[in-house]
This record gives C-alpha cells, sequence and structure tokens, in this order.
C-alpha cells in the first residue's frame, strides 16, 4: 500500500466515503421500520386473543374486541376492490392495447398519474359530497367507493406496464392462426401478463386497507358492526384512529392490537405479490 | 466459396434422375402449374413511405417460393400482405391484387380472421404462446373446429408428428410451451400452424434464430410439408434457399429484381444484381 498510486489512494478512499454513506442512509431508514414493527409488536402482541376476533368494539372500560372493524374492513376492501379492478384493468387495457398512441389515452394515462398520487383525504372528501351528502348519512358502501377510487389508479397503471411487457410477437402469432382482437387480448395477452396484474391487484388491496382518511368521510364507524352497506360501517384504520386518541387504557390496547392485525395483513398481501411476481419471471 | 455448395445443390437436385443426397429434391416444372397465390401489381405504403414498388408474381400450389434479399427489400413486408398481418398496424396501406385461389384478398370485404386460417404463418422467433404444449395447438383448432377430446388428441399427436416434435414431447404434452428449447418452440409453432390445416404457410425466416441441428430438422419439414401445402419462405441463407425452394424471387429495394426457379436464379440468372447477391458482392 505504500507505493500505491496517490490518485487511486484518493479514489478508493472517496468509494469507501460514499459506500459508508449510502449504508448508514439505509440503516437509518430501515432503523425506523424495525422499530415501528417491534413496538407494534411489544405492544399489540399482548392483546391479541380469540376476543379479538369475536367480539365488538367495547365502550369504554368494559371488554371487548375489533370484530366490527375487522369485518368492516374486509367487506368495503373487497367491494372496494371488487368495484375498482374491473375498472382498473379495462382502462389499462384500452391504453396497452387499443388506443396506444392515442390523444385519449395520453390525457388518460396523465389524468391517472394525478390521481394515483391525490392524497386519499381529497378522494374522502370528494365522495363526502357525491354520496353521503345527497344521501343523507354515511354508509360502508360509500367508504366502498371511496376505496375503489384509490383501487383504480394502481390497476390501471399495473395493467397497462404489464400488458406493454407482452411481446408483440405473441399478440402476431395469435393473430396469425385468424384468432379475433378480444380474444388475443384476453386468452394470449393477458395469460402472459397474469402474475403482473394480480401483483398490481394486490398491491392495490395492501394500499387501500390502511387508508383511514376516505373512510372517516364516508363510513364513519359503527359500534355495533352489522354488515348493513346503508348504514355506517366500523373499519380497521378508523376503529384505530378513534381509539389511539382516546383517554381509556383497553381502547389503547385495542388500537395497538388493531395497528398490529393491519400490518401483518399487508406484510402478508406484500410478500405474496413478490412471491408471485419472481415466480412468473422463472 | 460458399456458393458452390449452394450451387452444386440446386443443380444436381434439378436433375430428377439423381436424386441422392439432395435433400428437397426438384421435380420437373410442370408446364402449367396451377397459381396458389397470384400478386399482381402491388405497392406497399409504411405511412407515406412506398415499400413495395408495384410487385407481380405468381406462388405455385404445392411448391416452395424462396424471397431472398437484402434487409430492407420488402421480403417480410410482402409476406406479411399474404395473410394480411400488416392490418395490425394504422398507417400500413396496400395497392393491387393479392389472388387467393381467384379471389381478391385485398378487398375489403375479405374476412381477414378466415384468410388467417387459410394461410398461416411462422415467425422469425418462435412464439409459443404461455399456455401447455397441448394447449398451445389445440388452442388455435378450437377457433374453427368443436372436436371431441378423442378428436382433438389425435389433431393434437398427428400435428406434433407432422411437426417432427411429437417423440420429443409426448410425455409432457402438459408443460409450459415455453420451456422447450428454441429449435423445439419454433417446431411447436409449426405444428400449431399446421394443426389448423392452412392451404398456404408463410415462413418468415423460420431458423434465422435456430442452431444448425434445428434448422436441418425444419428444412425437412419444409420438404415433407411441400407435398400438402403451399409454402412461401423468406431467408437471408442462400443455401437454404437452394436447398429448399423450386421457385426463388430476388427482390430489391422494394422491387422484385427476378423471380425464376431456384435452379436457374443460383445457376444463371439473368439480372447482373441477382448474380451479384447470390455471389455475396454486395448485401
Amino acid at each position: 500500500m505504500s507505493n500505491a498510486n496517490p490518485f487511486y489512494g484518493r479514489r478508493k478512499s472517496r468509494s469507501n466515503l460514499m459506500m459508508g454513506l449510502c449504508m448508514a442512509a439505509s440503516l437509518f431508514g430501515l432503523a425506523w421500520l424495525v422499530l415501528i414493527l417491534a413496538a407494534l409488536i411489544w405492544n399489540g402482541f399482548s392483546g391479541l386473543s380469540l376476543d379479538v376476533f369475536t367480539q365488538n368494539t367495547p365502550p369504554p372500560g368494559s371488554a371487548g374486541g375489533l370484530l366490527n372493524a375487522i369485518i368492516g374492513s374486509l367487506i368495503m376492501t373487497v367491494l372496494g376492490v371488487l368495484i375498482g379492478t374491473p375498472i382498473g384493468i379495462l382502462a389499462g387495457t384500452y391504453m396497452a392495447e387499443y388506443g396506444a398512441h392515442g390523444k385519449l389515452s395520453l390525457v388518460v394515462r396523465f389524468i391517472n398519474d394525478i390521481l394515483l398520487s391525490a392524497p386519499s383525504i381529497v378522494i374522502g372528501l370528494f365522495v363526502y359530497e357525491v354520496m353521503v351528502v345527497r344521501m343523507g348519512h354515511f354508509s360502508g358502501f360509500a367508504g366502498a367507493v371511496a376505496l375503489s377510487i384509490i383501487v383504480i389508479p394502481v390497476v390501471v397503471r399495473t395493467t397497462e406496464d404489464m400488458l406493454n411487457l407482452v411481446p408483440n410477437q405473441l399478440r402476431e402469432a395469435a393473430s396469425a392462426l385468424g384468432m379475433p382482437r378480444h380474444l388475443v387480448i384476453r386468452r394470449i395477452a393477458y395469460r402472459a401478463a397474469r402474475a403482473g396484474m394480480v401483483t398490481g391487484v394486490l398491491l392495490a388491496i395492501a394500499r387501500v386497507s390502511g387508508e383511514t382518511a376516505p373512510l372517516l368521510f364516508t363510513a364513519l364507524n359503527n359500534q355495533f358492526g352489522g354488515a348493513n352497506l346503508n348504514g355506517p360501517m366500523a373499519s380497521l384504520p378508523v376503529v384505530i384512529f378513534q381509539f389511539a386518541l382516546s383517554p381509556y387504557k383497553d381502547w389503547q390496547q385495542l388500537a395497538w392490537t388493531g395497528a398490529l392485525i393491519i400490518t401483518l395483513s399487508v406484510l402478508t398481501l406484500s410478500i405474496l405479490a413478490r412471491v408471485i411476481a419472481s415466480r412468473s419471471r422463472q | 466459396m460458399n456458393m458452390t455448395v449452394a450451387q452444386s445443390a440446386a443443380v444436381s437436385s434439378a436433375r430428377p434422375t439423381q436424386p441422392a443426397g439432395a435433400k428437397c429434391q426438384m421435380p420437373h416444372v410442370p408446364e402449367n402449374a396451377n397459381e396458389k397465390i397470384s400478386v399482381r401489381n402491388l405497392k406497399f405504403y409504411y405511412g407515406d413511405t412506398l415499400a413495395l414498388k408495384g410487385i407481380s408474381l405468381p406462388l405455385y400450389e404445392r411448391k416452395v417460393t424462396a424471397f431472398i434479399g437484402p434487409s430492407g427489400c420488402g421480403k417480410s413486408t410482402l409476406l406479411r400482405i399474404l395473410n394480411r398481418m400488416y392490418d395490425l398496424y394504422p398507417g400500413q396501406r396496400a395497392d393491387g391484387e393479392v389472388l387467393l385461389d381467384g379471389e381478391n384478398i385485398l378487398s375489403p370485404k375479405q374476412d381477414k380472421n378466415l384468410l388467417r386460417s387459410r394461410v398461416g404463418m411462422v415467425f422469425q422467433k418462435p412464439t409459443p404462446f404461455p399456455m401447455t404444449i397441448y394447449d398451445n395447438i389445440a388452442f388455435g383448432v378450437r377457433l374453427y373446429e368443436k372436436l371431441s377430446k378423442a378428436e382433438m388428441d389425435e389433431r393434437v399427436e398427428s400435428s406434433l408428428r407432422r411437426a417432427a416434435l411429437w417423440n420429443e414431447v409426448k410425455d409432457k404434452l402438459h408443460a409450459s410451451g415455453q420451456s422447450l428449447s428454441g429449435g423445439q418452440q419454433q417446431r411447436l409453432c409449426i405444428a400449431r400452424t399446421v394443426a389448423i390445416k392452412p392451404e398456404v404457410i408463410l415462413l418468415d425466416e423460420p431458423c434465422s434464430a435456430l442452431d444448425p441441428i434445428s434448422t436441418a430438422k425444419i428444412e425437412e419439414l419444409i420438404d415433407e410439408l411441400k407435398a400438402e401445402y403451399t409454402i412461401a419462405i423468406v431467408t437471408h441463407n442462400m443455401q437454404q434457399a437452394a436447398r429448399c425452394s423450386e421457385y426463388t424471387a430476388f427482390m430489391y429495394l422494394g422491387e422484385l429484381v427476378e423471380f425464376d426457379e431456384t435452379s436457374r436464379i443460383f445457376t444463371t440468372p439473368s439480372d447482373q444484381r441477382t448474380q451479384d447477391y447470390i455471389t455475396g458482392r454486395f448485401g
């Protein structure tokens, strides 16, 4: 090392410095994630019991669970995804397959990108104005619609991107057998892009299942559970929001447990999406 | 020199009395061979660019016609007109007449999907569909025929046999078509095309992505298929054109320079440009 070229030495130390900074930044970012997860598990795990999944949210001071919130979240998420996915897939299909360079596609793509990054509270307010005010009351259905508006741009984007990755030769080969356009898309292009599209939907579910703001203005909450879509409906994020801000110890404990449940579900979905995506690449 | 091989192959195959060793044996040319496809004064435009400048030539029934010429001369363009593949893209337009059994396929009334069931195509890059080997073949068949399970099994097997692939895949018909090697994938694509019983098969540089062994297999296949089908093949490999075809069209800059029996094109071409191209002086 003593007779090393001084330029080389300087370059090497600069490279080490750069790498050190990058590693420090990664560790810094990861540390918070680990802390959050640790805090969730530390505080939430002790509250996990069968009651959490079998009893409704209690009044302060008595025992209870999160059943109504979990069911409400499931119903609204499933409904939101059921509404948003077909619309998203059809719009993405239009842009990738039919109007790739058309003006309409350019406009839709631009607006979709804006929608993708729109604050979810704006979407909540929009649905509040359009549905809740007109109907005169909060409802689970309005909550599902708000969630679907968050799902749509995610699915549009992944569908278009994944269809664009399907080689054109495959479409030509299918057309060369005399296959009509709609079959080429449904049976060949969708099949080739399937894993990516499913991943997109899973990511949309993960994104939507933690949303609080849009539900606060639309589905509000419901202490008593029930699956009536036409009335207010509880959901995990809103219950967490309400219980965490309350002064009651047992509510705060339920909020921690709810947060742990959401986080673990989102984690599972993300891992599932990764597994599907990597399996299809082989 | 490479050409001597091709020339001798072409010459020897031109003599029906001496078939031994010649893979694509040249039968004597029928006086009035039936024109399966007649291209008449065909012009083609990519947007405003004129890519084919008025081409006329016949494709004889149950013969192999090779299209040779440097890149960009319009060979693939011509092939893609014969099944109206160009129709998939806006801005591409064909003028003139292409008669298939006497009917103009360029007419707006022509049902494109029906046309493509009669004029099949195999592409340069193998394009197996993302499904099982069995379904790759059954899929196209189901578009036109409603077969029982047994009949479909039979059709899949016979198509794979025709494409000389059956022995290699018979134990894994339900594996993904994309798990096969490149050469096998290309034969799967040929099997898929044959399965829907077309009358004409278009081959667009079918061997350019394949190794010599797979290439040889596909050339053998072409030799067998011509007993039943009218075949057009685009190739950059002049030995391949000489080995496999009975007629050869040499194209250059969007024009048809010369069309003749393959043996004549490769031995006594009438145009200087053909002579230069086949001897490797340009292109």
